[in-house]
């Protein structure tokens, strides 16, 4: 017998209440941990959306370039005819330009025209032409056109370079010309608060050197102990020229670092802003000056724009402005954001929603990209999947579930199909490749072949899926039709299958769902050619949505970010659908039994 | 529309015909009374017009595909005649030249002898196209019309088009079993034939250190000391092994959580979130590994002093553990739920606490799934193609170090299939590429599919 005594002593010691507090201890962690696991999971899924989402927002709107443009008719119709091939094969091109580089008569130099012509996007002459054509009663006249922006200024006006921070300054300005530069004084520390920005930056670099000199200092230590155990004479020597070199690139940092500390506490000095450093621009009426040195009153800039006579400016009659983003790491230059500045302030740029993204095909330019080609490659990669997929599917799993004899045969298709259902992707398009484009000759990157690969590869889910649906149909329907007189088909194709089908659908529905998003297998079948055209039957050489992501996520153009994103989510939102659909069809039709 | 195309719909109609002049044959057969017919008069209709479209459709398909390789070889023999000096991928190329001259499509580069090999492709596929049109026409005629004439009262339509139909299926479900063959075939073949380039020397692939395969090429001959695909591997694993150090704890711990300690409530919205993270395309994951995490890890290392590469293992492994949780999330919930309840209600009678329940009970009766579903989980990882063509490294670089670039199997693959060496060149290495993921997964199946058998014999 049990001393009870004994056990409630037991129970009640102290060792025995730490020991309970442990455990319980132990049962909160692993529950900690589930949630710590399920909250990065969430954190995870909520980042990749943010990611996502947060990029997209950007192709919603695109900008115009609204220019009066004349049409005259020497230039594009010499005959007077109206003849469509002489409109077609006037230089669209060299209108355009010329017409800009008449907005903006002061540029010279062929760089700056280059950056110039860089403002409107290059399809915007196409565009203009296929106006003209159009409307050729319009040539002879002037008509206001709005040409598209190019990629970078169309960034630039979205704001992804930073904003154009505008300054108030309350002092009149003295301007003097000095052969190339200008510089400019105004009688109050107009310039402080911008100087002192950059002096901020100096002290920010004064501290990346100082870990530097850190790292140098403990080198230079590091030697001078390997120093005292050298045993030869040169390895003596070779250590203590490590070490002279050390002190000496350890000098030469401590002066870099005495002198931006002397810079950062001088308030009052000028400084050279560089490309890497903020820009600041200086504005009279339309006459843009970049600053290239200032101090708290004034500097040195360049002009961008038209000549300035020597004199003063009344306070209210000048202003400046600060981009935050250094010249070197954005696309669009100062000479630039001027010219779009002042066309933005003459109303010229437009902002209009961009319709072109769902619109237009492929192209090299971001600004005219769109994914109506590999929507409809997708549409068409999709219809042959589903031919062929969900009839096959279907009648798989009728035999397999009603018909099969227990044989080695049918057990070699049900393993056959279990892992099928786990073979990569890629190794589908390897398939394609080499069988059907190579041996059965359809030709390469056609919505057929994909079409076909996608739907060997979702068959396995497809029959499995039914499978289960039709599994689920009770005997006592197929044992009622049997006894009525059907013969086993009949009660399959008659009874058992319309009860099932619910299930098939939606089986079909996530399997296709599967396809829509698969990129690797049409990758591989060449489906990720570039193709402007929109393909307009399963021969036509194509492209589908998620292949289209992948290309456009790996073009440099910062601009094809945003397009990028928005085409994930249309993909993301097709899939949203097609899974909402499977449930509804579920809900709505599965059948309890 | 093609004339094989009308062809096609053409056997269509006369297969549909001969299904409703059989069953009204049968009819005025049968006369008044209907029950003296065998079979009911639509099974009548329907056998002729089932082998009417079958015989068709047979014909058209295999005259037309044999007898357009028999054109092909005609002409290959045609390109050999005029330029004898042309390689064996050079004539392949004039000859696909040739053909999309033919089809008035645009060809890389024209010249006397594609334009006569057009003209001649031209004319042999126009005779091509419309014989077998005919002849798979005359077939689904001849076929229907015999089996239109062969019905009779005592007829056994029904049997044989059930018969006829069991087949079908039987041929559907074996579809399944042809793309296993087709897959092995296709990539078996060229496997060998890469081998056999490199003289049998099957370690140098297997074992080799130096991954260069189109850096040593000459006349077509890979060099069999560039062919080491040991830095494929070692990166594929590395970036396995990021991924699994994700996901399994990930998962296994919301698995636990979910099974056993979430209310249902929580468990309600929480599994369906997952679940969300499985539908999403791998492209997409690629997107963000590429745009948004690689960077971040950049920026981080460089707070902290180390130096990441841009495509670093790293990333690609990190995202595509998260591709992976919902996979041994859900795996691993249902054999944890499958654990029966006994066993569970045991260990709370002696006094065990529901997470020594979980640790000491439930997860050793759980493991074989759990292990099946981790080996599931790491099958997917080495398969897995965008996440690492976007994010990873395409350079061969032998290295454990999770903060550079590395190259998986599935990269070069691709790499290898949509670079612009010849066709003929790249497929070896490839397809044998492709062969060995293809060895590697389904061996990872078969495991895993054991483990979860000879787990279930033992609850049931």
């Amino acid at each position: 017998m049990v001393d009870m005594t004994k056990v409630s002593a037991h129970h009640a010691s102290e060792a025995s209440a730490q020991r309970l507090k442990k455990r319980h201890a132990a049962e909160v962690r692993l529950k900690a941990y589930g949630i710590a696991a399920i909250a990065t999971a969430c954190i995870a899924l909520a980042a990749l959306v943010w990611s996502v989402g947060g990029k997209a927002g950007g192709v919603l709107f695109e900008h115009y370039i609204t220019l009066e443009t004349p049409l005259p008719a020497e230039e594009f119709d010499p005959n007077g005819d109206g003849d469509p091939e002489t409109l077609r094969k006037a230089d669209y091109a060299g209108h355009v330009k010329d017409l800009v580089r008449a907005t903006f008569p002061n540029v010279k130099d062929r760089r700056t025209r280059k950056q110039l012509n860089d403002l409107i996007s290059v399809g915007a002459s196409s565009e203009l032409r296929e106006y003209v054509m159009a409307n050729p009663d319009l040539v002879g006249s002037d008509v206001t056109f709005s040409y598209v922006a190019s990629d970078v200024v169309d960034l630039y006006l979205k704001g992804s370079f930073g904003t154009l921070k505008s300054q108030s300054p309350d002092g009149s300005l003295q301007i003097a010309n000095d052969r190339k530069t200008v510089s400019v004084t105004s009688d109050t520390d107009d310039f402080a608060p911008v100087l002192a920005q950059v002096k901020a930056d100096l002290s920010r670099s004064e501290a990346r050197l100082t870990r530097q000199l850190a790292l140098v200092n403990n080198g230079v230590a590091a030697f001078e102990k390997r120093l005292e155990t050298a045993q030869t004479d040169e390895e003596k020597a070779a250590v203590e020229a490590e070490i002279t070199a050390r002190i000496a690139e350890r000098d030469g940092l401590q002066a870099q670092i005495d002198e931006l500390v002397r810079r950062a506490g001088a308030s009052d000095e000028a400084e050279t802003l560089k490309r890497s450093d903020p820009s600041v621009l200086l504005r009279l009426g339309d006459q843009w000056i970049k600053m290239t040195e200032i101090g708290p009153q004034g500097g040195v800039g360049t002009l961008l724009g038209a000549p300035i006579e020597d004199g003063a400016v009344e306070a209210g009659g000048w202003s400046y402005y600060l981009l935050d983003t250094p010249e070197a790491s954005r696309k669009i230059s100062d000479v630039q954001v001027s010219w779009v500045e002042t066309l933005r302030e003459a109303g010229a740029v437009d902002k209009k929603l961009n319709w072109r993204f769902l619109s237009a095909s492929d192209s090299r330019e971001p600004e005219l990209a769109g994914i109506l080609g590999a929507t409809v490659g997708t549409f068409w990669t999709m219809l042959v999947t589903f031919v062929l997929a969900f009839p096959i599917g279907m009648l798989a799993a009728i035999y397999l579930e009603e018909f099969a004899p227990k044989n080695r045969l049918t057990d070699l298709i049900e393993v056959n199909i279990n892992n099928l259902a786990a073979v990569p992707s890629i190794i589908f398009g390897l398939l394609g490749l080499s069988i059907v484009i190579g041996f059965f000759g359809v030709p390469r990157s056609a919505p057929l072949v994909g079409g076909i690969v996608l739907a060997l590869m979702t068959l396995p889910t497809i029959i499995i899926a039914s499978r289960a649906s039709i599994a689920a149909v009770p005997p006592s329907i197929r044992e009622a039709a049997l006894g009525v007189g059907a013969s086993q088909l009949q009660t399959s194709f008659h009874h058992v299958l319309p009860a099932a089908l619910p299930g098939v659908l939606t089986g079909t529905i996530i399997g296709m769902a599967r396809a829509l998003g698969e990129t690797a297998p049409l990758i591989l079948i060449g489906m990720v050619a570039f193709i402007v055209n929109i393909p307009k039957g399963i021969n036509d050489s194509a492209t589908a949505l998620p292949v289209l992501i992948f290309r456009w996520a790996d073009f440099p153009e910062r601009a094809f970010e945003a397009k990028t994103a928005a085409a994930i989510c249309l993909l993301l939102v097709f899939l949203i659908f097609m899974n909402a659909l499977a449930v509804f069809l579920r809900k709505q039709f599965e059948r309890r039994w | 529309m093609t004339l094989l195309g009308i062809a096609f719909v053409v056997i269509a109609l006369l297969s549909a015909a001969f299904v409703a002049l059989g069953r009204s044959r049968a009819i005025t057969i049968a006369g008044d009374d209907l029950s003296t017919l065998h079979s009911r008069p639509l099974y009548h209709g329907m056998f002729s017009g089932l082998w009417a479209l079958i015989a068709g459709v047979v014909v058209l398909l295999t005259v037309s595909q044999i007898w357009s390789g028999w054109i092909d070889t005609g002409l290959m023999r045609d390109i050999s005649q005029s330029a004898p000096e042309m390689s064996a991928i050079e004539r392949e190329l004039v000859l696909s030249d040739a053909k999309s001259m033919a089809q008035g499509n645009i060809a890389s580069r024209s010249g006397e002898l594609r334009e006569d090999i057009a003209g001649k492709f031209q004319s042999a596929d126009g005779t091509r196209v419309l014989i077998s049109s005919v002849l798979a026409i005359g077939a689904a005629f001849v076929a229907g019309f015999f089996l239109f004439r062969k019905i009779d009262i005592g007829w056994r339509a029904r049997n044989r088009t059930e018969a006829l139909i069991r087949t079908l299926l039987l041929l559907c479900a074996a579809i399944a079993v042809l793309t296993t063959i087709g897959i092995v075939l296709s990539l078996i073949f060229e496997t060998l034939s890469f081998f056999q380039s490199l003289g049998w020397r099957a370690d140098k692939f297997l074992f080799g250190p130096v991954w260069s395969p189109l850096s040593g090429v000459h006349d077509g001959v890979l060099d069999a000391d560039k062919v080491g695909a040991v830095p494929l591997f070692v990166g594929t694993l590395l970036i396995t092994l990021i991924a699994m150090c994700v996901a399994v704890p990930v998962g296994l711990f919301s698995a636990i959580y979910l099974s056993d300690f979430a209310s249902p409530r929580v468990r309600a919205w929480a599994k369906p979130l997952l679940e969300v993270l499985a539908g999403i395309p791998t492209v997409v994951y690629g997107f963000f590994a590429a745009i948004t995490m690689a960077p971040a890890l950049r920026g981080l290392g460089e707070a902290l002093g180390l130096s990441v590469a841009s495509e670093s293992a790293l990333a690609a492994g990190l995202v595509m553990g998260i591709m992976i949780i919902p996979f041994v999330s859900s795996l691993s919930d249902d054999v944890i739920n499958a654990v029966p309840q006994s066993l569970r209600d045991g260990s709370y009678g002696l006094g065990a606490t529901k997470a020594e329940t979980m640790r000491q009970v439930v997860l050793p009766a759980a493991l074989p799934g759990i292990v099946s579903a981790v080996l599931l989980g790491i099958s997917r990882a080495v398969g897995e193609t965008m996440i690492v063509v976007m994010a990873a490294g395409q350079g061969a670089n032998l290295t454990i170090n999770p903060l550079e670039a590395v190259t998986t199997v599935t990269v070069q693959i691709v790499m290898l299939i949509t670079g612009d060496t010849e066709a003929s060149t790249a497929a070896g290495p490839a397809f044998t590429l492709g062969f060995t993921l293809f060895c590697v997964t389904l061996a990872l199946n078969i495991i895993a599919l054991r483990i979860v058998r000879k787990y279930r014999e033992a609850y049931d």
